[in-house]
């Protein structure tokens, strides 16, 4: 089951840049959260920060509290081990090109020692169906590369890869920017779906799929969150004139 | 400022509107005046009028349904075109109404005149008030001037409920006069749903300007203050 994200003074640099500033923010559990917001205004280095994603940069800083559960990510955990509970799917569909289909699902488990052969081949199954991607390819499984699929199937397959590893939290950059409408309503299907099992956060620039699969939506401006309502609120009657003027075009 | 031409697009149908409103506007004036100086040349203006603004609501439903699917307005632009289009549905029923007293001119042309116990007139002036002031209200975006609207309605309503007791009783006492009594009974009728008409435009307009949905403020309401309740939404 998904659990709440508390998100306490955090502040993020990269260099001297000071990307992130005092976002204070709670995320329901099992619910799909949008993050919307200009170019550049912070939304994607802040998913980083859920996963501590962020600090693999040299140049990257963070402070304030980010607590998934019951833990502080910054303090009671090691970077590797938050990332096992927070998965994060790409905006491109990122699968490990020479790999069979079975074994991009099973990389994370046997990175982390499992080897029971029967498990692997009951999560593989688990992940593929949990991510509406089992029907296409389960007679292909070690037979076809994860390049082997189209776009849409590859973002598919990414999140069963998340999945598999068994995560409180689904982070999703910008999933379904670059797959067509089709694939687009898939995953926004496949949201829909996981969120009674997983907390998801999605980055989206698409205001509409925000508005489809979102019960809560944050709005980003120069690296603060200007606004965070329910996602009726904010696309319907936002209270703030510039989350107003972002989705309504005048800026951005 | 990006999306330029989705702003041109929404004057545009502001445009639009405001001749529809227009046209309405003047029917219903026009409709009033040849109540008064009982002129059928009026009659035939009105009628020629509901003509323009029958082809005028079926050009702005298909403006705002254009850009409900081309451009996918949201928050404020979404209020807005949702409200054009049932003001929109509103004023084609201004216009019908104003037809609509046109026509008992016309009949009671053919009728001897009669003093009747209903100030048609002054029913007739309160209601283009309405229509004016809603008007008004969304060229402005001016919710205040809204809600000045809705409170305008009572006293049309009770006109309306005061002519038709009235005017029973001329049917049941004087029936050589029951014809004329009925045709000032439909026109009160028509006046009183103008200014439901006009009650509906300000309402739009509010959701508009403010977001907030105060329709039905009576029964869903109990009757509690509209004012307060759309405070309360919007806080």
């Amino acid at each position: 089951m998904g659990v709440g994200i508390e998100v306490s003074n955090l502040n993020a640099w990269y260099g001297t840049n000071h990307t992130l500033q005092d976002i204070n923010l709670n995320i329901p559990a099992n619910h799909a959260t949008a993050l919307i917001g200009p170019s550049g205004c912070g939304k994607s280095t802040f998913v980083r920060c859920l996963n501590r994603m962020h600090e693999t940069n040299p140049i990257a800083r963070v402070t304030g509290t980010v607590r998934i559960g019951d833990l502080d990510i910054y303090k009671d955990i090691k970077p590797v081990a938050i990332r096992r509970r927070v998965g994060m799917v790409f905006q491109r569909p990122n699968p490990f090109p020479t790999m069979s289909i079975y074994d991009n699902v099973a990389a994370g488990l046997k990175l982390n020692g499992y080897s029971n052969r029967h498990a692997l081949d009951e999560i593989v199954e688990r992940s593929l169906k949990n991510s509406a991607l089992w029907d296409e390819v389960k007679d292909d499984l070690k037979k076809k590369s994860g390049a082997s699929l189209s776009g849409g199937q590859q973002q598919r397959l990414c999140i069963a890869r998340a999945l598999a590893v068994d995560p409180e939290v689904l982070l999703m950059d910008e999933p379904a920017s670059a797959l067509d409408p089709v694939s687009t309503s898939k995953i926004e299907d496949l949201i829909f779906q996981l969120k009674s099992q997983y907390t998801i956060v999605i980055v989206t620039h698409n205001m509409q799929q925000a508005a489809r699969v979102a019960e809560k939506t944050g709005f980003f401006l120069n690296g603060r969150m200007v606004e965070f309502d329910s996602t009726h609120k904010i696309f319907t009657n936002p209270s703030d004139k510039r989350t107003e003027d972002y989705i309504t075009g005048r800026f951005g | 400022m990006t999306r330029i031409r989705f702003q041109q697009s929404l004057e545009d149908l502001k445009e639009q509107l405001l001749v529809m409103a227009g046209l309405a506007e003047q029917a219903i004036q026009r409709a009033i005046e040849a109540y008064r100086v009982r002129d059928l040349s009026i009659c035939d203006l009105v009628t020629r009028s509901e003509t323009a603004i029958n082809r005028l609501e079926r050009d702005i439903d298909q403006a705002a349904l254009d850009l409900l699917a081309m451009e996918q307005p949201m928050a404020g632009d979404l209020r807005f075109i949702l409200s054009v289009i049932k003001i929109n549905a509103d004023l084609e029923r201004v216009g019908d109404s104003a037809k609509a007293i046109s026509d008992r001119v016309r009949n009671m042309e053919q009728m001897a005149a009669a003093d009747l116990p209903v100030d048609i007139p002054k029913m007739a002036a309160l209601s283009a008030e309405m229509v004016r002031k809603c008007l008004q209200s969304f060229i402005e975006a001016n919710a205040e001037m809204a809600r000045s609207v809705l409170a305008m309605d009572d006293a049309v309503d009770a006109m309306n409920k005061a002519a038709y007791k009235a005017l029973t009783k001329v049917m049941e006492e004087q029936s050589h006069l029951a014809p004329q009594a009925l045709n000032a009974l439909m026109i009160s009728r028509a006046l009183e749903r103008v200014a439901d008409h006009a009650t509906n435009i300000a309402e739009d307009v509010i959701f508009w300007v403010q977001g907030a949905d105060v329709r039905h403020h009576k029964s869903v309401t109990g009757g509690r203050d509209p004012n307060a309740l759309a405070e309360k939404s919007s806080s």
